[in-house]
C-alpha cells in the first residue's frame, strides 16, 4: 500500500474550502470580544458581552426551552427511529417499498411545507401551541434521520448472530438488549447526535409551531438580529458553536470506539 | 421486565413534563408577543412583583411574521405590539379586542399629539407604545453640502455613498414624494415613474440594509441615507457629526402600539399591563434602554428629574425629539391593499437591475 501525497493544487483547494467554511465563524468568534457595541470595527478586547449574555433572562429561558425540546425530542425520536429501522431491516411486509419512501419524505420536503402543515394541523385539532407542539414536531422530523443512520449501520448485520443468542437460550428481549443493541449502538448514537443538532438549531418548523412562552434560542437570535446586532449575539453564537463542536467530537469518538 | 417498566416510566415522566409546560392558570400569566429588544426586562420584573403575574415574552422580527402567525390561528397571546399600518389591517379583520381607555388610569399621561391617530381613531383598540420617524441621516463632515431635500441625493457627487433601508414602502415612498406624488400612491403610472426615478439613483446606492444601516454611516462608507430614527440615534451616539432631518418633500412617522388580540386568554392581566406600561416610572425604563421616541409626556417630565443627562440628549436630538417643523412634514405609511403586489413586483424589478 503506497501512500501518495496529495498534489499541491489539491492541498490549496482543500485549504480554501475549509477557509470558506470556517473563516466567517472565526471572525464571528473574534468579534464577540469587541468593545464596540455596534460591532463595526475592532476597538478592543472585553469579556463584557459574555457577562451581558449570562445576565439576560430572556436568553436563559430560550436556552432552557431549546435544551428541553432537544433532549426530549432526541430521546423519543431515537427510540422510535431505531425501532422503525429494525423493523424495516428484519421484515418484509405489504407496502414495504411505499412505507420506506414515505418514511424518508420528511427529509426531502422543504421545512416550510412541514412547518405550515404542522401549524394547520395543531390549530385544526385545537391543540394549544407551545413547548409540547414544538417537541412533537421535532420528534416527527427527527425520526427519519435516526432511522436512516441506524439502517445504514444495520446494513450487512447478520441475523445469524441474533439466532445464535436465541439458540443459547436468550429470549427476544434479552437478545435485543444484550446482542442487537450493543452491535448497532454506534449507529443509534450518531443518529441521536444528528437528531440533537438538528433540533437545537431548527428555526423554520419551530417558528410555525411555537406558542406563548416557548421561544427557543434560534427564534430569539433571529429576532435579536433584526433590532440590534450587538456582540452579545456573537458571544451567544460562539458558545453555541463550541457546544455543537463538542457534541460532534463526542459523537465521532463514540462511533470510532465501537466501530 | 425491569427494562420495560423503566421504559414506561420514562414515557409517563415525559408526558408529565410536557403537560406541566402546556397549561396556564388564569390571571397568573401574561403572554407578551413583541419585537425583541423592545420591552425592558426590569419593567416586566416590576410588573410581576406588583401583581404576581408571570410574563412570558416571546419575540417576532416583523409585523408580517406576527400577523401570519395570528392569522394561521396561533392563540394564547395576550398583548402584542403591532405597528400603525398593521393595526389598521387587524382592526379591519376583527383581530383585536376593543380597549376601554377610560379604564386605564394612566392613559392621560400620553402626549395628546400621539393619541387618536388615523390608524385607530379614538384609540378604541390600541395605545401607542413607542413612536419614531424614518428620514434622512447624513454626516455633515462628509457630504458635499448639507442636503435639504430627498432630491439632493440624486446628485452624482453621492456616487456609491448612500445607504437605504431594505424596505420597499419607505424607498418607493421617497421616490414618489420626489416626483410630487403621494407616498401611499396606488396609481400604476405614478408607481412606474417612481421605479424609473429609483433606477436613476442606483449608481449612488452603496447598499440596502434594514438591520444596521448606522454601521455604514459610522464607518464613513456611506455619507447619507434613509434610515429609522433609532439607527440615526445610534449613529449620533458614536459620531456627533451625524445630522437627522425631515427633507422638504416629507418623511415617515410610525407608531408601535400595545393591543390585545381577539380571544386573548388573560385579558384582565393584559389591561393591567397596558396601564402599567403607561406609568411614568415604568415608561422611563423604556427610554433609558432603547433609542426610540416615547409618547408618554409624564414619563419624559419624570426623566428630566430622574436622569437629566439622558433627558437633555433625548430632547436635543431630532431622532428622538423631532421639532414641530419636522413633525409637521411627517406622514404615515398606510396599508395599500391590493397595490402591495404592484409595489412588490416593481421593487423586485428595481433591485434586480
Amino acid at each position: 500500500m503506497s501512500e501518495k501525497k496529495p498534489s499541491l493544487w489539491l492541498r490549496i483547494y482543500s485549504f480554501m474550502v475549509y477557509g470558506f467554511i470556517y473563516a466567517p465563524i472565526l471572525i464571528l468568534i473574534i468579534f464577540s470580544f469587541n468593545t464596540q457595541k455596534l460591532n463595526v470595527r475592532w476597538e478592543g478586547f472585553t469579556l463584557e458581552w459574555y457577562k451581558v449574555l449570562f445576565n439576560d433572562a430572556q436568553i436563559f429561558l430560550a436556552t432552557r426551552n431549546t435544551l428541553l425540546i432537544a433532549f426530549i425530542s432526541t430521546l423519543v425520536a431515537t427510540i422510535i427511529g431505531t425501532m422503525a429501522a429494525l423493523a424495516m431491516h428484519r421484515y418484509r411486509f405489504p407496502l414495504y417499498n411505499t412505507s420506506e419512501t414515505v418514511m424518508y419524505i420528511p427529509i426531502v420536503i422543504p421545512e416550510v411545507v412541514m412547518g405550515i402543515s404542522l401549524l394547520v394541523f395543531f390549530v385544526m385539532i385545537n391543540f394549544t401551541l407551545g413547548l409540547t407542539t414544538i417537541t412533537l414536531s421535532h420528534i416527527a422530523f427527527n425520526i427519519p434521520f435516526v432511522a436512516l443512520v441506524v439502517r445504514a449501520r444495520l446494513h450487512g448485520y447478520d441475523r445469524a448472530i441474533d439466532e445464535a443468542a436465541m439458540d443459547l437460550g436468550a429470549n427476544e428481549l434479552v437478545t435485543f438488549w444484550r446482542v442487537t443493541l450493543p452491535t448497532i449502538m454506534p449507529g443509534v448514537l450518531s443518529g441521536a447526535m444528528l437528531a440533537l443538532t438538528l433540533s437545537l438549531d431548527d428555526y423554520v418548523i419551530t417558528y410555525f409551531t411555537a406558542g406563548p412562552g416557548s421561544t427557543t434560542l434560534p427564534l430569539r437570535v433571529f429576532s435579536m438580529v433584526k433590532t440590534a446586532v450587538t456582540p452579545e449575539i456573537n458571544a451567544l453564537s460562539t458558545i453555541w458553536v463550541l457546544i455543537i463542536f463538542v457534541l460532534l467530537v463526542f459523537g465521532q469518538i463514540a462511533q470510532r470506539k465501537k466501530a | 421486565m425491569k427494562k420495560i417498566s423503566l421504559f414506561c416510566f420514562l414515557i409517563i415522566g415525559l408526558a408529565l413534563i410536557l403537560s406541566a409546560c402546556g397549561g396556564a392558570q388564569k390571571s397568573t400569566t401574561l403572554n407578551l408577543y413583541a419585537w425583541s429588544e423592545y420591552v425592558p426586562q426590569q419593567l416586566l420584573d416590576n410588573f410581576s412583583a406588583q401583581y404576581g403575574i408571570t410574563v412570558n415574552y416571546d419575540t417576532y422580527s416583523s409585523n408580517e411574521e406576527m400577523l401570519a402567525k395570528l392569522q394561521a390561528g396561533a392563540s394564547g397571546y395576550d398583548v402584542i405590539i403591532p405597528s400603525d399600518y398593521t393595526v389598521a389591517i387587524m382592526i379591519k379583520q376583527d383581530m383585536l379586542e376593543p380597549i376601554d381607555v377610560s379604564k386605564l388610569a394612566n392613559f392621560g399621561n400620553l402626549d395628546s399629539r400621539f393619541v387618536n391617530r388615523d390608524y385607530d381613531p379614538g384609540n378604541k383598540y390600541t395605545i401607542p407604545y413607542q413612536w419614531g420617524t424614518t428620514a434622512l441621516v447624513y454626516d455633515k463632515t462628509l457630504v458635499p453640502s448639507a442636503p435639504k431635500s430627498w432630491v439632493d441625493l440624486w446628485d452624482p457627487a453621492y456616487n456609491g455613498r448612500l445607504v437605504l433601508l431594505d424596505d420597499e414602502r419607505e424607498v418607493m415612498g421617497m421616490a414618489l414624494e420626489v416626483l410630487g406624488y403621494d407616498r401611499n400612491s396606488t396609481n400604476t403610472v405614478e408607481l412606474n415613474q417612481a421605479e424609473q426615478k429609483l433606477i436613476e439613483l442606483k449608481p449612488n446606492i452603496l447598499k440596502f440594509d434594514s438591520d444596521a444601516p448606522e454601521t455604514a454611516i459610522i464607518s464613513g462608507e456611506a455619507w447619507a441615507g434613509l434610515v429609522y430614527n433609532g439607527n440615526a440615534s445610534l449613529a449620533y451616539q458614536e459620531d456627533p457629526n451625524v445630522e437627522y432631518i425631515c427633507p422638504t418633500e416629507g418623511c415617515t412617522i410610525w407608531f408601535d402600539n400595545l393591543a390585545i388580540p381577539k380571544g386573548a386568554p388573560h385579558q384582565d392581566a393584559a389591561l393591567l399591563f397596558l396601564d402599567w406600561v403607561l406609568d411614568p416610572q415604568q415608561s422611563i425604563l423604556i427610554s433609558q434602554e432603547f433609542p426610540y421616541s416615547n409618547p408618554n409626556k409624564a414619563a419624559l417630565d419624570l426623566l428630566k428629574t430622574e436622569d437629566p443627562e439622558l433627558y437633555d440628549s433625548y430632547m436635543s436630538f431630532p431622532g428622538t425629539n423631532p421639532p414641530d417643523s419636522f413633525l409637521a412634514n411627517t406622514k404615515p405609511i398606510v396599508d395599500v391593499g391590493d397595490a402591495t403586489t404592484l409595489y412588490d413586483s416593481l421593487w423586485t424589478d428595481f433591485k434586480s437591475r
